[in-house]
């Protein structure tokens, strides 16, 4: 074990990461657990502690920040750094350990109807057909059957999906499933919507078209939205806002206000949005970093573990 | 096609044996004409199949959601769990002995070994179907508001359709071997008792003609009970249909 971390050439060099004076763009960076009351606030985390499993994991230390009534925020930051949990609290799917999760000034205590979620995996349900599964949460929200049609027709319109609306979840494409779930998601007309990376899975040009349907739609319906990402263009692209995530224990490193225009279409004159970009991904870096580190070194426990012979002449044997 | 060309390579093998012993296809279908003319076939079938019924209905309505309750509350899985694994590796026919000496020589008794036999698959099938369901169906249905039975009839078995249909058609064809056994071991009016007559009176092509019936008799029934279940399942999951 001693001599793999010797060996490790990356552990020295790496600086701390604390949040270093931020460059041009990375305004304020704000690492603080008492948050200011803020009057415009839908929701907020106050000081969120987290932790999960036995022993205790530590997923989420002392986060704190809010959402503004009608925001666009996005949540950047390495995978598995704790961006979905903090999603799945403002939910209500999850409850913190110690700290507050606010709903209109209220402490969250489960899952309603106005905070609707966009899953990473879309999560139709595969036994009924695109329709249905829009109409499903009028059902449960006591729509009658007219109302459920009329509203299941123009949400499936919103999102382009009319001619589908007759297809199950394997019939259709990444892309249509995903707008399939934000249908849903928006069906009962929710004040905040929770998009959980849903479009990681996709290819380039398919995302891009989402995120710009994401823009107009939200745009469109006012709606407040909590976006998480580990692409910090998208996050660039969609947020009004965007808080920086730190990876285990997930924390907030930075607060980076985005003040670009809208509607925002990615060209190759976009020289402030790669500036954005850039300095965020710099933040990020020390992060992502930490995070491969801890990684490798886990993985060199567990090949010790195994075998208990010199852990020096495996280096380099998996390449 | 193949079952034309394997019933000629019995007419030919029995003709070869020629003996009493090893009846052909003609025998078979002259006895099993017999019983049926005589009605005794046909009171069989109809005895085993309502036992079959009953006691499948049992199991269903109690594997379910047993299997259900495993798989969503820690406390069940943790009390009953280690018994119920336990109990799925006995033959259920062995239960037989305590069935008869608890309920004598009746419908009961032969009712215990059915609904034990077919129970424990369903609901060992029901429990890994819910457990093995994408975190994120739930968490959905949780945000829409679903909660309690909505949660559970609306989402969660929908969900785990296609588990426990597998389940279940593991547990008609466990319900069906413990019907079998069970009414050979005792007097009991159904198709094992036939086989018992049949053995008794050394009447092979009669033994052979009710391996016959019961051979079509589940394929049918698996057809009729499964086949449509198993189409939905295909056509909403995008598997393909068996």
């Amino acid at each position: 074990m001693y001599a793999a971390t010797k060996e490790w050439p990356a552990e020295a060099g790496v600086p701390a990461p604390a949040p270093a004076p931020a460059p041009s763009a990375v305004s304020s960076v704000r690492v603080s657990s008492t948050i200011a009351p803020d009057p415009l606030a839908i929701a907020a985390l106050q000081g969120v502690s987290l932790s999960l499993g036995d022993p205790a994991v530590s997923i989420l230390e002392d986060v704190s920040f809010s959402v503004a009534q009608g925001e666009a925020l996005c949540l950047v930051g390495p995978s598995g750094g704790g961006k979905s949990t903090i999603l799945n609290l403002l939910a209500g799917l999850v409850a913190p350990t110690s700290g507050r999760v606010l709903w209109e000034g209220k402490p969250v205590d489960g899952p309603a109807r106005d905070r609707a979620v966009v899953f990473q995996d879309a999560a139709l349900f595969p036994w009924l057909t695109l329709e249905q599964n829009i109409a499903f949460p009028l059902e449960l929200a006591g729509f009658t059957k007219a109302e459920r049609r009329e509203r299941t027709e123009e949400l499936l319109r919103l999102v382009h999906l009319l001619k589908f609306r007759g297809s199950y979840a394997h019939e259709l494409s990444g892309g249509m499933r995903q707008r399939g779930a934000i249908a849903r998601a928006l069906a009962t007309k929710p004040r905040m919507v929770l998009f959980d990376e849903p479009f990681a899975a996709l290819d380039g040009q398919m995302r891009e078209l989402l995120q710009n349907e994401v823009e107009r739609i939200v745009r469109a319906t006012g709606t407040t939205m909590v976006f998480v990402t580990h692409q910090i263009d998208e996050a660039v692209r969609l947020g009004d806002r965007v808080l920086l995530i730190g990876a285990r224990p997930g924390r907030v490193l930075g607060d980076v206000p985005i003040d670009l225009p809208r509607p925002r279409r990615r060209g190759p004159g976009d020289v402030s949005a790669v500036r954005l970009v850039q300095s965020i991904a710099a933040e990020i870096r020390a992060e992502v970093e930490k995070v491969a580190r801890e990684e490798a070194d886990g993985a060199w426990g567990s090949s010790n573990s195994r075998d208990g012979s010199d852990p020096r002449r495996h280096l380099g044997g998996g390449i | 096609m193949t079952a034309a060309i394997l019933v000629a390579i019995w007419a030919a093998a029995s003709r070869l044996a020629a003996s009493p012993l090893f009846p052909g296809p003609l025998d078979v279908a002259r006895s099993l004409a017999a019983a049926a003319a005589a009605g005794t076939l046909v009171r069989a079938v109809v005895t085993s199949a309502l036992r079959l019924v009953v006691g499948y209905a049992i199991a269903v309505v109690t594997g379910v959601p047993l299997g259900l309750m495993l798989a969503r509350s820690d406390a069940t899985k943790r009390a009953l769990g280690p018994l119920l694994l336990g109990l799925s590796s006995v033959p259920s026919i062995c239960w037989l002995p305590l069935a008869i000496v608890w309920f004598g020589l009746s419908e009961a008794a032969i009712q215990v070994v059915i609904v034990l036999g077919a129970a424990l698959p369903i609901t060992l099938a029901t429990e890994s179907a819910v457990r093995q369901l994408p975190p994120t169906i739930e968490r959905a249905a949780r945000t829409m508001g679903a909660r309690g039975p909505t949660l559970i009839f609306r989402v969660l078995l929908p969900a785990a359709m296609p588990g426990i249909v597998t389940g279940a058609k593991m547990g008609w064809t466990f319900a069906l071997r413990s019907l079998m056994a069970g009414e050979l071991l005792f007097v009991s009016g159904g198709l094992g008792q036939l086989l018992e007559t049949g053995r008794d009176l050394a009447d092979t092509a009669l033994v052979l003609g009710i391996v016959a019936v019961i051979i079509v008799l589940s394929r049918v029934s698996e057809r009729v009970l499964f086949g449509p279940l198993e189409r939905a399942i295909a056509r909403r999951w995008g598997t393909a249909t068996p």
